[in-house]
């Protein structure tokens, strides 16, 4: 099987999708014929034509009201948020707009859209090329959120996301786009070349939304991540010798409580993991949904390792990141409490 | 530079507050027929100055005159009145109904009926509007059912959004009436949207995109323009300028820095303003646009100006913030009076078929009404079920929806 980036899975998927239905329509910032700063669309507006694959003016706004505004027409527009952090001027398109028209006019309009976006820090990004911000999308009724961590899932989660009938949030972890990061930032970085994940099937497939998958068995305590952190939880259990069952959320709303409860169940313990800050961060849903549905299995209080409640510093990019040592620090402390 | 001295602040006011008299003379009124009529594929360039004029087709005496009259018959002329008249009557049963603690809400559109009414004629089957809240005559012209309205305005039993939604909030695909959201202009962009998306089928349908004066100021509207501007989209773009945005003079939307018809100029879109309050010149002007925008000419944008005579909302007391008799004073008139007097100089109408037609059209509003109330109001008879309140949130309902539906025991 062909191994690809998370780049070229997520171009893959847009490939498949365009090729398979004219109806989906892909654009953004220096999305047409540059091909993304990401690279993430290159060579679609020269296969599809400039009708399918185009540049817009700077406006984020701009770009998610056209594409509810198309979804309403009946197409299906797969639109690119150049950076996470520049997805607020859409805010309100997102939330008042996409999130509700199904529900306001009782499926009289519908959006079928996707909001794809690199998220997540770990690169020196600073400030606004670093954020994580998937617990402003969790809040809101009608979306879903999607976050892939390997080429495999990112294309075929984004498939399944281009051909959902209700409004996804994709974000795309772009210290993923390239290789596994496991938060060794002093070690030199593997391609996904490299990696079995990085086997990307040619042609359609798709990975579910609303369906978590099991990285790695373990019977001590329950480790929940997604994106970067996958590969953070994997290097903390692996350097603490603790035998974390470490569970790729992959969705994030709807969330696969199944599979969280089943975990937690057999482990008694968890640890909630993710890049964005602490307070009302997505950690905070899992922990409570844990301590609700897993109370009487719980043998040590649901920690939470995230960033710290600060705007996303520059220079201090290792101490804020949630990397292996931080997490395995409390991974120790839950298997100790 | 000498001496500049402090700074002072600019806060744009009204000419006149409550208790002063009405006052207008800043309101320049062009003459009717002086406006000329361009082809619709003029170079936009060369017809900068109409967006600073106002098109009219109806002058003093009645009469239609000028290069913009003529296009529709005395059918049509009496089916626009008919329309106006609807929505006029419609609008005082909700209002009354609202005060009857039938529904918790209720808009009207009095004075600004010309607008919705006359543009819809302008569309063709299958074309599709983005209108705000103040845009039902879309609805009463194109023949969607009274009675469904008023369902929806009392969330009852009938109501097609089933409850989901305020009053006057309403969505009709089948009758090219997008969504309405309480967020204000971000249906603009999203018209913009809906009309690239008809382009890139190769379809050839257009949209329209409504806003009024107050919500020109927020960012979708740019965005609207900028996005309509560089992929010359198959829309029309209406202003309507009713000169309040709730207690708000147009001022502060920096309305009187130009016109908002100018603001279309900048991003290159042919900008038209029209007398709002004149049926022939709002038909006539939008007929304009929409074939510009059916023939790939690109957007047009359109700024109707008018007055807007009620209440903002049924939560609104105008008194507080403008003189009573503003209204009176507003130069442009009545919309039906004028089309009303237009119909009896051209022989075909007359105050006595206008009253009995007025008594008529009540009575069809009292029936629809009386059908509607069957199905129960805000706070008594039918309803929608608590059930609905959990559908339709997704195209399935995700497990966690389930389990708060089982929780709320419905």
């Amino acid at each position: 099987m062909p191994r690809r980036t998370m780049i070229e899975a997520i171009r893959d998927a847009m490939d498949v999708s365009m090729a398979r239905d004219e109806r989906v329509i892909v654009f953004g910032e220096d999305v047409g014929f540059f091909g993304g700063v990401f690279r993430c669309t290159q060579g679609l507006q020269a296969k599809y034509g400039k009708s399918r694959c185009f540049d817009t003016p700077i406006s984020e706004s701009g770009i998610v009201g056209s594409a509810i505004g198309m979804a309403a027409y009946g197409l299906k527009p797969c639109v690119e948020v150049q950076f996470a952090d520049y997805v607020y001027p859409a805010y309100d398109q997102i939330v008042s707009e996409a999130a509700r028209l199904r529900y306001r006019s009782n499926g009289d309009f519908t959006c079928p859209i996707v909001v794809r976006m690199p998220t997540g820090g770990g690169i020196f990004g600073g400030q606004t090329h670093s954020q994580s911000p998937e617990a402003l999308f969790t809040h809101v009724s009608g979306l879903k959120v999607v976050v892939p961590s390997n080429p495999h899932d990112a294309k075929g989660l984004l498939i399944a996301a281009i051909e959902d009938p209700d409004p996804v949030i994709f974000l795309e972890p772009k210290r993923l786009y390239n290789g596994p990061f496991d938060g060794h930032h002093d070690r030199p970085v593997t391609p996904w070349s490299k990696h079995e994940l990085g086997e990307v099937a040619d042609g359609h497939y798709t990975v579910p939304l609303g369906k978590a998958v099991i990285r790695r068995p373990g019977a001590a305590v329950t480790v929940f991540a997604y994106g970067t952190m996958v590969y953070v939880a994997q290097a903390a259990a692996e350097e603490t010798g603790i035998d974390a069952e470490i569970i790729d959320l992959r969705t994030l709303l709807p969330l696969d409580l199944e599979t969280i409860v089943a975990s937690v169940n057999k482990t008694g313990r968890c640890v909630v993991v993710h890049e964005a800050t602490l307070t009302s961060g997505f950690g905070a849903e899992l922990s409570a949904l844990v301590q609700e549905h897993c109370f009487y299995h719980l043998e040590a209080p649901v920690a939470r390792v995230a960033g710290w409640d600060t705007p996303y510093p520059h220079a201090q990019e290792w101490d804020y990141f949630p990397g292996p040592a931080r997490l395995g620090r409390a991974l120790l402390e839950t298997m100790e409490a | 530079m000498a001496d500049a001295g402090m700074l002072r602040f600019h806060v744009p006011e009204p000419e006149v507050r409550p208790g002063g008299t009405p006052d207008f003379s800043d309101v320049t009124i062009p003459k009717a027929g002086s406006v000329p009529r361009a082809e619709i594929d003029v170079d936009p360039r060369t017809i900068r100055d109409m967006a600073f004029s106002i098109i009219r087709v109806l002058n003093r005496a009645g009469e239609a005159v000028g290069p913009w009259a003529g296009l529709l018959s005395d059918d049509e002329l009496l089916e626009g009145l008919r329309h106006m008249m609807t929505l006029r009557s419609f609008d005082a049963r909700m209002q009354m109904a609202q005060r009857q603690g039938k529904t918790s809400f209720y808009m009207q559109h009095l004075g600004e009926e010309a607008v919705s009414c006359a543009f819809r004629k302008a569309l063709a089957p299958g074309d599709m509007n983005f209108p705000t809240y103040r845009q039902a005559g879309l609805l009463i012209a194109d023949g969607y059912p009274m009675v469904t309205m008023m369902n929806q305005i009392y969330s009852n039993e009938a109501d097609p959004l089933k409850g989901r939604q305020l009053p006057i909030m309403y969505s009709s695909k089948e009758h090219g009436f997008f969504s309405i959201s309480g967020n204000l202009a971000t249906q603009y962009i999203q018209a913009v949207g809906w009309a690239m998306a008809s382009a890139i089928s190769n379809d050839s349908k257009i949209a329209a995109a409504w806003i009024g004066d107050g919500s020109t100021a927020e960012s979708d509207f740019h965005s609207a323009l900028v996005f309509a501007s560089t992929y010359k989209a198959p829309v029309v773009l209406n202003v309507v300028n009713n000169q309040w945005a709730i207690s708000t003079f147009q001022g502060i939307a920096r309305g009187g820095s130009g016109t908002f018809a100018a603001r279309g100029l900048g991003f290159g879109i042919p900008s038209l303003r029209v007398d709002g309050n004149d049926y022939l010149a709002v038909h006539a002007v939008a007929k304009w646009a929409a074939e510009r925008a059916r023939k790939n000419l690109g957007p047009t944008l359109i700024e109707y100006v008018t007055y807007r005579v009620g209440a903002h909302s049924s939560s609104d007391d105008p008194s507080a913030y403008r003189p009573k008799a503003e209204s009176d004073a507003w130069p442009l008139g009545d919309p039906i009076v004028r089309l009303k007097n237009h119909l009896i100089q051209r022989g075909v109408w007359s105050d006595e078929r206008h009253t009995q037609a007025e008594a008529e059209i009540l009575e069809t509003v009292i029936a629809a009404q009386r059908e509607a109330e069957r199905h129960g109001t805000l706070h008594a008879g039918g309803k929608p079920s608590a059930r609905d309140m959990f559908e339709g949130v997704y195209a399935e309902m995700p497990p966690h929806l389930r389990r708060q539906r089982q929780q709320a025991g419905v």
